[in-house]
């Protein structure tokens, strides 16, 4: 059977598709971007995480760990060295406080229909389902394929949420097996998504272009954050390009960047560079709204 | 963000306006409410300060002096009752539509001397008391020394009990192991069906002197006893019917004086409807609220039964009403509502009476907990809602006060648009309705052996218990301590607080070889203090049926008057009787934890474990994390504990279910309530298994143990939907959400979905406590700016700023959804 990594699975997930869903964030995505919510989703390997907050400096971790890597220090609570750190997950095992954790675990298919399985009631009663997202989900696309197509064998709705950036061939290939896509747009101009995303969006611009054609149920996720994309010109770029798209008018979710996710650099032991970015008001939220309805596009804040 | 973009949308959480159902602010407001009226009723009744009044001790004690020995006792009572309704203080404020009070003035709750008999020491404890206390002047105080508490001593149900009770069962009482209710207040928790809607007092006193003409004196050996009880509910025919003509009197008396013509016609409709109800059966909407309210006042004066009085499915009750008037254009929706916003301030005003002894120092609310029925299903199985149960909600909505509480009833008939109407409401976070499972709860009555339509016409009163309404005296009798049965167990019978003996020898548990031996002794404990329970509430029960009947309750009651007997005696169709097994979560959390770190994996030793228990797991926090966050705890949707829970679910219930009460054909059933005696029953314990620590709060109702589920609502809802929710007479579920889980309509619809899968997976009730804990915090800083914080607890409603400090915390510790 086919494995793959995922780092959370998420229940009664109202934001992430119709009705009430489970998301499976699968690790590992080919974009950084600085704003990113889910910094231990970027990395495809099992990462540790450590909550200084729930340390109470018991020195399990310290005691387990083959590679001596970690080290106990009354300020920081225990600190990793990376470099030794081979990601085996013994200090987790012994934790008591769930302070160290393993981001990333690898799970089967069957493992996955059986998470999503428990939930049936509830989408029978709200038309919700399943949602893929990550991470970039497409990036584990042979698991991603066959974890949808069990799903569909059980009749359950299958959202994918992806940034569209993969190879034409595999999109088009989840497409046959998935109900609807949550596509993120970030940015139009493709220096700037490089500068920010670390890859340019040509490929992206694409495949939503291509997946609309096949008629594919697609709503359009933007991240808005300031000093990145909120900028007039590129939002009414974003809405001429979401207007032109084929098939059905799209809608529009707007996702706000905030910063509630510095927590999760903490934890990785990586530091969070905000630079120019900032959180938008609600006002400002209702002006994205107005123009993306100046364009003939229902948006609304939230997934 | 942009120079040229104006306008704004409309927030995407709902516009009240833009539902019509909703009064803009007027000019000079003072508070909420539809209208200047109901701004000011609401506000006097809000404002009012909770006092005590020794009238009705006064009459009753002079009454007793006089009369008793001459009389039956049901006459003796109903005597007492007529005595009290022909002399007491009458109330008719200003601006009400709906008349009368049961003390001098709003919020002043009388005694009842002849079930407790306050004390000097419990006046000045409810005087200066931090938290809900009861006003009584010091000439009064000195009065009721001088003429109250003489009399009574060693006469009042209650030292009639604790003069009786055996030891062990007072030994375990005092350990809390369990609580009895009716050492405080007599036996309630009554809901009435439709009846006093189509026939008036006299037709009841028709059919009274009908069954006492009729008694067979020849063959039948209870006939004298059949006979002073009907006399009895004849003469509490007669005291509401003079206590309504008193109004009509008041009424009259008071246009006289008016100038202002609007408030002098005002006053002759109200003394015309108190002419027609109760006498005789309402014709009108405003007619059908005032019987309603005459009844009300009438069964909380004659006793204080356990939770005040209930109309039952009041929305049913009212509708015929409500379209006969709407279609004659005799009666508007806006007057209707007005009416309804009436009668729902006269509930407010109705404090409940306060406790007596350690409880007078401990407990904690104003709340008498009526709890309105709001939608559900009717006698014929069809859809219950209807526009007056759309009013309802808007009126909850409005005006924002304690009592009386409500509940939405949502069966599988129930249309989604009152679902979504009801949720808007949860989601203002005033801690109400709380919401209900009607396709649940008929097949538990239905198991218990009523009717299907019977079934069908009952509901919910008081908290979450099931019950016919206007046919049964269905009683709790007590709360059940289940986690302090397992401490009890783990100390081979000993209470480890007070060192005495309150259970069975059931052997020294470090000799337990496996878990199945641990849990046979754990459920030999429980069946042991269920039956010392059930023996001294069987006592209790006839000390209530010999000298303290209600004959005025019995008259609405079915089938009191054609069997001649006493609501307390047998006297209803249906007599059940509930014990409230508290702390399934802990429990269960704490055989989980045994389970696995002790006889499983071996973690810890039995000794160990039970040593750091001991301490408070003092030196043992490793073990603590271990345990708290490496336990299969129950909430999770985790097979492997939830079958724990369901196991303890199902011996509780064998352990209680369908024995005998002492009434003809009434059987004890098991209720899964806890209210608030999940604190007390904390603080009365040392720490737990599941690593909770020493006096800490154990599980609400079954609900998780704070802190346990992590998996979020739905997950919560599926452990939960393991256990037989129609073998109980009711469980409970509380979930918290923070606002910012359903801050958009389409959250509030989900909100919906999730109510319609729990109740499809056969979910008894749920409710929701909407609230951020930074503002909990604030109310806790700054209690006058939170004034009207009303907050979900465990089965009723209460107000932040009036709960203590330990149950304040509780709410902010429970599982914060937002974050799962």
């Amino acid at each position: 059977m086919q494995s793959g990594l995922i780092f959370d699975v998420k229940r009664y997930a109202i934001n992430d598709g119709p009705g009430i869903r489970v998301a499976i964030f699968l690790k590992g995505c080919p974009l950084h971007c600085r704003w990113c919510h889910n910094p231990e989703s970027i990395s495809a390997k099992v990462q540790k995480m450590f909550n200084k907050a729930k340390c109470i400096g018991c020195k399990s971790c310290i005691v387990a760990c083959p590679e001596d890597a970690c080290v106990l220090s009354v300020a920081e609570g225990i600190i990793t060295d990376r470099s030794l750190c081979t990601g085996c997950g013994a200090c987790a095992d012994v934790c008591p406080t769930k302070a160290t954790e393993m981001s990333g675990r690898l799970v089967t298919v069957e493992e996955i229909v059986a998470i999503v399985e428990k939930e049936r009631i509830f989408f029978d009663q709200s038309g919700g389902g399943v949602t893929f997202s990550g991470g970039e989900p497409l990036l584990q696309h042979e698991f991603l394929l066959a974890a949808l197509g069990a799903l569909g064998r059980e009749s359950i709705h299958r959202a994918v949420d992806t940034s569209g950036y993969a190879k034409q061939e595999i999109i088009l290939e989840v497409a046959k097996q998935t109900d609807l896509f949550l596509y993120d747009l970030k940015m139009m101009d493709s220096s700037r998504h490089k500068k920010w995303t670390g890859v340019d969006n040509g490929r992206i611009l694409n495949n939503l272009q291509l997946l609309a054609k096949t008629g594919a149920c697609i709503e359009i996720r933007v991240p808005l954050v300031k000093g990145v994309n909120a900028d007039l010109q590129n939002l009414e770029q974003t809405a001429a390009f979401v207007a032109s798209l084929a098939g059905e008018k799209k809608t529009v979710s707007l996702l706000p960047y905030h910063y509630s996710m510095i927590n999760k650099y903490q934890k990785l032991g990586e530091v969070f560079d905000g630079g120019d970015m900032s959180e938008s008001t609600v006002d400002e939220q209702a002006e994205v709204v107005e123009l993306f309805a100046s364009f003939g596009i229902q948006a609304t804040i939230g997934g | 963000m942009f120079e040229k973009v104006e306008a704004t949308s409309d927030s995407p959480e709902r516009s009240a306006s833009a539902e019509g159902n909703f009064y803009g602010p007027l000019n000079d407001q003072v508070g909420p409410g539809m209208n200047h009226r109901i701004q000011r009723l609401r506000k006097l009744s809000f404002d009012a300060k909770p006092s005590i009044s020794i009238e009705r001790a006064l009459h009753e004690t002079a009454f007793y002096k006089e009369n008793y020995g001459h009389h039956s006792v049901p006459v003796l009572r109903a005597l007492n009752f007529l005595d009290h309704c022909e002399k007491k203080t009458l109330y008719l404020g200003g601006d009400e539509l709906i008349v009368g009070e049961r003390g001098p003035r709003p919020k002043a709750v009388p005694t009842f001397p002849e079930l407790t008999c306050h004390s000097v020491e419990d006046f000045r404890v409810l005087n200066t008391r931090d938290m809900q206390p009861y006003l009584t002047t010091q000439e009064d105080i000195d009065t009721y020394e001088r003429e109250v508490i003489p009399y009574w001593h060693g006469k009042t149900q209650r030292e009639r009990i604790f003069n009786h009770v055996p030891k062990e069962w007072k030994v375990a009482y005092e350990a809390a192991l369990f609580t009895e209710f009716m050492e405080q207040r007599a036996p309630g928790h009554t809901a009435l069906d439709g009846k006093i809607y189509q026939r008036g007092m006299l037709d009841f006193k028709r059919e009274i002197e009908e069954n006492i003409a009729s008694l067979d004196y020849l063959h039948d050996p209870d006939a004298t006893d059949r006979a002073e009880q009907l006399k009895a509910m004849a003469i509490s025919c007669d005291a509401v019917i003079l206590f309504a003509q008193r109004h009509v009197d008041l009424a009259e008396e008071l246009a006289e004086k008016e100038t202002d013509p609007q408030r002098i016609a005002e006053l002759h409709a109200i003394a015309d409807v108190c002419r027609r109800v109760p006498a005789h059966a309402p014709r009108t909407f405003w007619e059908a609220i005032q019987m309603y309210w005459f009844v009300h006042l009438g069964t909380i004066t004659e006793l204080n039964g356990w939770d005040a009085m209930n109309p039952g499915h009041f929305d049913q009750h009212l509708t015929p009403f409500y379209e006969e008037e709407l279609a004659a254009g005799t009666l508007t929706r806006d007057e209707a509502k007005e009416l309804i916003c009436c009668f729902w301030i006269k509930v407010n005003n109705h404090t409940a009476p306060p406790k007596v002894g350690i409880t007078a120092r401990e407990s904690g609310t104003y709340n008498d907990f009526t709890n309105i029925n709001i939608g559900g299903i009717k006698r014929d199985g069809s859809d219950g809602s209807s526009e007056v149960s759309f009013i309802m909600l808007e009126v909850i909505e409005e005006l924002h006060i304690l009592q009386p509480g409500s509940s939405v009833h949502i069966s599988s008939k129930t249309p989604d648009k009152f679902l979504h109407a009801a949720t808007r409401v949860i989601r203002q976070g005033h801690g109400y309705p709380s919401v209900f499972n009607p396709d649940t709860y008929v097949m538990e009555m239905v198991r218990h052996g009523k009717t299907l339509e019977d079934a069908r016409e009952g509901g919910c009163s008081g908290c979450i218990e099931v019950g016919a309404f206007g046919k049964e005296a269905y009683l709790l009798t007590g709360y059940l301590n289940v986690p302090k049965i397992l401490e009890v167990t783990l100390n081979n019978g000993l209470d480890p607080i007070s060192g005495k003996r309150v259970g069975l020898q059931t052997g020294d548990p470090e000799k337990f070889s496996n878990y199945d031996e641990l849990y046979a002794a754990f459920i030999q404990q429980v069946r042991y203090v269920v039956d010392m329970k059930m023996r001294v509430s069987n006592y209790i029960d006839r000390m209530f049926a010999k000298y303290a009947p209600a004959p005025f309750l019995s008259v609405v009651i079915d089938d009191c008057i054609s069997k001649g007997k006493d609501y307390y005696d047998g006297g209803p169709r249906y007599n059940s009787s509930y014990i409230q097994c508290c702390g399934l979560g802990t429990v269960t959390d704490s055989l989980s934890a045994l389970k696995k770190h002790v006889f499983e994996e071996k973690t810890f030793s039995l000794k160990r474990m039970l040593g750091a228990i001991s301490n408070n797991f003092e030196d043992e926090e490793f073990m603590r994390q271990t345990i708290m966050n490496r336990t299969p705890f129950f909430g999770n949707d985790d097979d492997a504990v939830d079958q724990i829970a369901v196991q303890i679910y199902d011996d509780l219930m064998s352990a209680i279910d369908n024995k005998p009460n002492i009434k003809k054909g009434g059987r004890y059933h098991l209720n899964m309530l806890s209210t608030t005696c999940h604190v007390y029953f904390g603080k009365m314990m040392g720490a737990t298994p599941n690593g909770r620590l020493a006096g800490k709060s154990i599980s609400d109702g079954t609900s998780p143990s704070h802190g346990a589920d992590v998996h979020g609502p739905s997950a919560v809802i599926k452990s939960l939907s393991k256990i037989d929710h129609v073998k109980s007479g009711g469980t409970l579920l509380n979930l918290r959400f923070l606002p910012s889980l359903l801050s958009r309509e389409q959250d509030i619809k989900k909100l919906g979905q999730l109510i319609r899968s729990y109740f499809t997976l056969g979910g008894h009730h749920i409710q929701f406590n909407i609230v951020d804990t930074a503002t909990l915090y604030a109310a806790q800083q700054c209690p006058e700016d939170y004034k009207d914080l009303l907050v979900r607890m465990a089965g009723y409603s209460d107000y932040f700023n009036d709960m203590n400090g330990d149950l304040q915390q509780e709410v902010i510790e429970r599982t914060e959804n937002e974050s799962f």
